[in-house]
């Protein structure tokens, strides 16, 4: 193979391997699905759930044919692109994914943008000044923010902005937002919040990589050549740290998508962890299964993402 | 002179209220504020408070937001699948039923005009003419059959099915009568009418998505797991139709942010509230607490098949050591009425008041151990926090039972398969009971010697004939007579021990009004739409 052309070997490599894990995902889903106690006929029924009842529900849904067949069945309805009907309400799973989906990812969309650069900045510029003041604050900070759950977070800043101050409102759905304000003030609350979580992680991961390329000897050559202090970071050390920078901002911001179930809850967001919470509650495979491919694509996609940029950036590789 | 006494709480405000709701006069209320200890002058503008509570002129219009505390993609609008308080108030609100309880517990008619029957056996049931449909179609004698008949395809998962089952035949008579045939004689046929599972929808409908009801409000839009808005029904049958123009009703599951949200003005209405946010409810002039009891309770159930239970000296120690009021003011925190040892709560009408709760007599207790020799020995109780308030109440027992040298280890086990393994199953172990409208169906389902949940064992024969004749007895006076008598057995012969009727808590802001109380749970039997308005 010309040498020329193995970034790009190596970029499809990355995609193989996000495709196979997609598929055995699935496989480690569904395994784990059938493992949970009662099926959907007998949690629909609850109380009522005698036995002739559940045996005359499970055949009008369909629920008698082996789990596995009706598996399988989905997956190749996937492949089409149909991700099949709700045994729950009987609902595409699209149209019960589609709004929710669209939720989640404006309010990830809207955390990255506030976050990503804050984190970037804080990070570069503790590790650029490291060991001052400014570098203390700013370690204290961010420990102090990991070891705050974020349901903390969340509640008290709705019980003083929202219930003390009265300046935003308490739920960010269910509000009115009809005007540019309106809706700055439904998501300010969720993005803080959010954004208090991620970006601690990326912040200390950012200054901890920019630390360890300043610390090499060609940053030292720079130093010794006469580089200001900005120019051997930002020209000669970062370039050498995007590589676990983008991995560090990749698993923070995966996490945006199906793990902000405790924010969706608090701030009555309808996003798509919540849907998956009452999918497994329910037993509704083609939606638990529907739900879990769109965390682990997001999830993947991003990883990949930061691969690729790592493998992107990296001169011996481009080369 | 201060305005209002120390120490008084929304809690107080709501408890007078509700006395005034149900026929209490203005004498009686303050004999009752000066024996706890209010003066006179200050009594006076409590009482004025809480009338203008109760006597407030509805206005129209406006939008409600109402927020319960779960939904999720199992939301339905098929009244046969409802299971959650939300289906409930989606129910209400688009459909009617045949039947309804009012505040009182006491049967009104709705879609039926009369409901009779000469033997309790065979029913007719008249409908009211030129009902409508939603999408315009007039209500007939078919969408009745229809509507009723469903519970009993297994296809359609009815949660009423084993209540349903009971009518043996349905069928058209003419265009508005309706006749049902039971199995067996059955008075209380148009009690069961009133549950939320038998409101009548369009004969043939099949296609839940949207509601086609003849209800106060109209579906305008529904996402399970996301919310529900209802319109007002211009075309609705009842002369005064809803008050409200919409309503929206939600879910927020954390219960605190569900009274940060009320208080933060964002909703009108937050459904079941945890006694312990009440506090922060009290300290607020814009919200109020509304308080009712359905007849929810948690146990402690000694069978009466095993030891120590076999022993009935064993139990009548155990309902002696239970400290009632203990239970009521420092576990429930106040929000529970005090029960006497059987499961038909005060909010039910045929609840017998003249059966006195059994005092707290350590002494008597002690009595009846030491005589089933049972002083000193350890006894297990088993609690959880899924029957809640368990665990407090096991403490409370406990506490009481070292005064007298008896030695009692609370068991704690998870919730998690608690229902399958402890309850029903222990020697001596907790139970939560659901509210039911009948004392039949708590009956048949928690006493009768082959009741499924027959949690002390508790078997008579005398008891299973008087439940079965009570049930065919169209004579009111007679059958009041028999379940005051058998609650009586009950509370004296049973191995239940019955502490407290737990109270639901609904927090609503003052600008709400018309919300009253009602025996089939929270939020106005959960029909409150149809009924509230909002002051400007």
């Amino acid at each position: 193979m010309p040498r020329s052309l193995l970034p790009y070997f190596l970029v499809l490599q990355r995609l193989g391997i996000a495709l196979l894990t997609l598929v055995i995902v699935s496989f480690a889903v569904f395994f784990a699905t059938a493992l949970l106690p009662g099926d959907v006929a007998e949690i629909l029924l609850g109380q009522a759930a005698t036995p002739e009842a559940v045996a005359g529900l499970r055949e009008a849904m369909g629920l008698d044919e082996p789990a596995l067949s009706r598996f399988i069945g989905w997956l190749v309805g996937l492949l089409h692109g149909d991700m099949g009907t709700s045994y729950v309400n009987n609902m595409e799973v699209a149209d019960l994914i589609g709004g929710r989906l669209s939720n989640s990812l404006r309010l990830a969309g809207v955390t990255t943008l506030v976050s990503v650069p804050i984190a970037l900045t804080l990070g570069i510029c503790a590790a650029m000044w490291r060991g001052s003041i400014f570098d203390r604050v700013v370690s204290i900070l961010t420990i102090s923010v990991i070891s705050v759950p974020e349901f903390m977070v969340a509640t008290l800043s709705v019980l003083i902005f929202a219930v003390w101050l009265g300046w935003l409102p308490a739920l960010s759905y269910g509000v009115d937002v009809d005007s540019w304000s309106a809706v700055l003030r439904a998501y300010a609350m969720p993005v803080i919040s959010l954004s208090f979580v991620v970006s601690a992680q990326m912040i200390r991961m950012t200054r901890a990589a920019v630390i360890e390329t300043i610390n090499t000897p060609y940053v030292e050559m720079a130093l010794l050549k006469g580089a200001s202090l900005p120019r051997q970071v930002l020209r000669h050390a970062l370039p050498n740290a995007l590589g676990p920078i983008a991995n560090a901002v990749a698993l923070s911001l995966s996490y945006l998508v199906g793990g902000v179930i405790i924010v969706e809850t608090i701030f009555n967001y309808p996003g798509v962890a919540k849907l998956m919470v009452d999918a497994v509650s329910t037993r509704d495979l083609p939606l638990i299964q529907s739900c879990a491919m769109i965390f682990c694509v997001s999830y993947l996609s991003l990883i990949t993402l930061a691969d690729v940029i790592a493998v992107l950036s990296n001169p011996r590789l481009r080369r | 002179m201060t305005k209002t006494p120390t120490n008084w709480t929304g809690r107080d405000d709501a408890a007078v209220e509700n006395m005034i709701r149900r026929g209490a006069s203005r004498r009686d209320l303050l004999r009752m504020l000066m024996a706890s200890g209010v003066t006179a002058a200050v009594g006076g503008s409590v009482l004025m408070k809480a009338s203008a509570a109760v006597a407030q002129t509805p206005k129209s219009g406006g939008t409600l937001k109402a927020a319960g505390w779960s939904s999720s993609t199992a939301d339905t609008l098929d009244p046969a699948k409802a299971t959650l308080s939300t289906d409930y108030v989606r129910c209400c609100a688009y459909y009617n039923r045949l039947t309804f309880l009012n505040s009182e517990g006491a049967v009104e008619m709705e879609l039926a005009e009369s409901i009779s029957s000469d033997d309790a056996q065979t029913w007719e049931v008249k409908l009211r003419s030129g009902v409508e449909f939603h999408d315009g179609k007039t209500l007939n004698a078919e969408d009745v059959v229809y509507s009723l008949k469903r519970h009993l395809d297994p296809a359609v998962g009815s949660k009423a099915n084993s209540i349903a089952k009971q009518m043996a035949e349905i069928s058209k008579l003419d265009d508005l009568t309706v006749k049902i045939v039971l199995e067996e004689p059955n008075a209380d046929l148009p009690t069961i009418l009133a549950l939320h599972h038998f409101m009548i929808i369009a004969a043939g409908t099949t296609d839940f998505s949207n509601a086609n009801g003849t209800g106060a409000f109209v579906s305008d839009s529904f996402e399970p797991g996301v919310r529900s808005v209802g319109v007002r029904n211009e075309n609705y049958f009842k002369p005064q139709g809803a008050y409200l123009d919409a309503f929206e009703f939600f879910a927020i599951p954390d219960n605190n942010a569900r009274v940060n949200a009320l208080l933060s003005g964002d909703i009108e209405l937050a459904a079941a509230v945890n006694p312990r946010s009440l506090r922060m409810i009290e300290g607020q002039d814009s919200v109020r607490a509304s308080i009712s009891t359905s007849g929810n309770y948690t146990n402690l159930n000694m069978r009466l098949d095993m030891p120590p239970g076999n022993q009935m000296d064993f139990v009548d120690g155990m309902k002696s050591l239970i400290h009632r009021e203990q239970i009521q003011k420092s576990v429930m925190r106040g929000l529970a009425e005090i029960a006497n040892d059987q499961p038909v709560s005060p909010a039910n009408r045929y609840h017998n008041p003249n059966l006195a709760p059994r005092a707290y007599d350590p002494e008597k207790a002690k009595f009846h151990f030491e005589k089933a020799g049972l002083l000193g020995t350890e006894i297990p109780l088993v609690a959880s926090e899924a029957a809640g308030s368990s665990i407090d109440m096991a403490t409370v027992v406990q506490q009481a039972g070292s005064k007298i040298g008896m030695n009692f280890k609370v068991d704690r086990v998870p919730s998690d398969g608690y229902w399958s393994n402890y309850w029903l199953k222990a020697p001596v172990h907790f139970g939560n009971i659901n509210p039911r409208p009948t004392p039949d169906i708590l009956f048949s389902l928690l006493y009768a010697s082959d009741a499924p949940w027959n949690e002390s064992q508790f078997k008579s024969e005398k008891f299973d004939k008087m439940m079965v004749e009570a049930r065919g007895l169209l004579d009111e006076e007679q059958r009041t007579a028999m379940y005051w008598d058998m609650q009586e057995m009950i509370a004296n012969e049973a191995g239940t021990a019955i502490p407290v009727y737990i109270s639901n808590v609904d927090a609503v802001t003052n600008k709400l009004g018309g919300l009253q109380t009602n025996p089939l749970g929270g939020m106005m039997g959960y029909a409150f739409a149809e009924y509230v308005w909002l002051n400007a």
